[in-house]
């Protein structure tokens, strides 16, 4: 079985996977307690929480701890967009390609009488700096772009975003669920107010995020309560799972460099194998995005069949096709590069996670090149390409 | 708990009667490539009866299966009972289809009805 999901989720590392269940046992005292167990489970959270601002360059009050990264994107946004309206300001500037939870709490807003300005990401998948400087007015209250694409991978310029967003003084949030963990990131250096995290994409539990806030930003509360998280994120601390998420993050800090390396590697030979396939492209700029990302679209086929033949095959990856997400339209972020509904469906992401081996990615290239020719082998669409009736688009 | 039935996983996975008619006496084609299924269906008709019927389709699992479900159903059946088959009946012999693939059933309906309207319209004969 070769898992190539790892954007979806990860499995928990070892290491984290002891925490969780070490921790379940000792620390489950409730850290807002004055006696003893109380106390040692407070002693957990608050080392996680400076273990957690070390890595992304942090203090540890600025780390607040939420269910997840849709939580602490709707956290952030709607905290800006709060602290705009304020000041009159309800202009916000984001992309086309941004994950749901950014794209429908915006939409949430636009209702509610914002303007939102999505930004061209252009054919491969790069916001670009300038065009971020050009959209922002004067009543802009807020920037939030993506620091890693979900589905295509690809890096965004943040620090140069930051940059642009300082000098102006616009807030600026980034989804980094994609990106923490897995690429090099540091809220002073790249100019970051707020930064999304999810500890299932990093090796860590499911149900844990954070949100970095810089000091002096007012979060606006999403969940009334108790006084958790100063005050900002009421409910009693999911301590084990906090302390989990910390240790897988401290775990892919310090492999990140390796990792990366080889998974670059890995990964461009899976470019360079499904490249060869006829009527097929990369999504995506090839070289500024994740090390673990391949995203393809295939002519004439549909991407959820490709992935149930692959799945017998031991191979298990996801799709941007309209059939494998209950919606008729494909994936808006392959939209957003310009692909056009016809290909966008027979889409294919492979996100590999570090136990990859070269064999595996054989055995990937291998095994979609069967399922691709099978599946056109009787395709009404391939036919008609074949035999001329209708111009290839890739 | 999986996604689709057995006999779903079993006709995608060996979809039936897959292929073309050269010499086919109806073909119908329905849906498009912007929504992602496309169904073509290729009959042969001796005396009234489904002689032999194939199909392609380009679309998700349950589309091919719902393909290959529907030649199945049609496939050496006089054309007055061809022309009474239902999306409903296709997702039943499926034993069933999640909600939101419904409509690969009913393409699959329409992809038929489609090539009989062909056949008639070539023929000059009425079903």
């Amino acid at each position: 079985m070769i898992y190539a999901d790892n954007a979806a989720t990860t499995k928990m590392s070892e290491a984290a996977l002891h925490t969780l269940i070490r921790l379940q046992e000792e620390a489950w005292g409730n850290p807002s307690s004055l006696y003893g167990h109380g106390q040692q489970a407070k002693e957990v959270l608050e080392k996680a929480r400076a273990d957690i601002a070390a890595v992304i360059g942090a203090q540890p009050r600025e780390i607040l701890f939420t269910s997840g990264g849709s939580e602490a994107d709707n956290q952030a946004i709607l905290t800006a967009a709060a602290l705009g309206k304020r000041k009159g300001k309800t202009h916000i500037i984001s992309t086309a390609f941004e994950h749901h939870a950014v794209l429908h709490t915006l939409e949430k807003l636009r209702k509610e009488g914002y303007d939102i300005t999505l930004l061209d990401v252009h054919e491969n998948g790069i916001v670009l700096p300038e065009e971020v400087e050009q959209a922002i007015r004067e009543d802009t209250c807020l920037v939030t772009i993506m620091a890693a694409n979900n589905e295509i991978g690809t890096i965004q310029p943040i620090r140069e975003i930051g940059a642009v967003c300082r000098k102006k003084g616009v807030l600026f949030h980034t989804d980094a669920v994609q990106a923490v963990g897995h690429i090099p990131l540091d809220v002073v250096k790249d100019n970051i107010d707020m930064l999304t995290a999810s500890a299932h994409k990093f090796h860590g539990p499911k149900g844990v995020g954070f949100l970095y806030a810089k000091k002096g930003i007012r979060l606006s509360n999403l969940i009334e309560g108790g006084a958790q998280e100063f005050g900002r994120r009421a409910g009693t601390e999911n301590v084990p799972g906090i302390a989990a998420m910390a240790e897988a993050l401290k775990e892919a800090a310090a492999g990140m460099e390796k990792n990366a390396e080889r998974l670059m590697a890995v990964r461009d030979r899976l470019i360079e194998g499904l490249s060869r396939i006829p009527h097929s492209a990369l999504n995506g700029d090839p070289v500024r995005r994740l090390p673990g990302n391949v995203n393809f679209c295939f002519e004439g086929i549909e991407g959820e069949s490709l992935l149930l033949l692959l799945d017998q095959k031991g191979i298990q990856a996801s799709s941007g096709s309209a059939c494998t997400s209950g919606s008729l339209d494909p994936s808006h972020v392959l939209l957003a590069i310009g692909r056009v509904h016809d290909v966008a469906h027979g889409s294919l992401r492979l996100s590999i996670g570090e136990d990859i081996t070269d064999e595996d990615a054989d055995e990937i290239v291998r095994s979609v090149g069967e399922v691709v020719a099978y599946l056109r082998s009787f395709s009404p669409i391939w036919r008609d390409l074949m035999e001329g009736k209708k111009e290839f688009i890739l | 708990m999986a996604l689709y039935s057995e006999k779903v996983m079993d006709h995608f996975l060996h979809p039936r009667n897959v292929g073309v008619i050269e010499d086919a006496d109806g073909i119908g084609e329905v849906g498009n490539a912007k929504c992602g299924d496309i169904m073509k269906m290729y009959l042969k008709i001796e005396d009234g009866v489904v002689e032999d019927v194939k199909f392609e389709t380009f679309g998700c699992g349950s589309a091919i299966a719902s393909s290959s479900m529907a030649t199945e159903l049609i496939k050496g059946q006089p054309l007055s009972e061809v022309r009474k088959l239902t999306n409903k009946a296709v997702a039943e012999a499926l034993d069933g289809l999640p909600d939101y693939k419904m409509h690969c059933s009913v393409l699959a309906e329409e992809a038929i009805q489609a090539a009989l309207e062909d056949y008639e319209s070539r023929s000059g004969k009425k079903v």
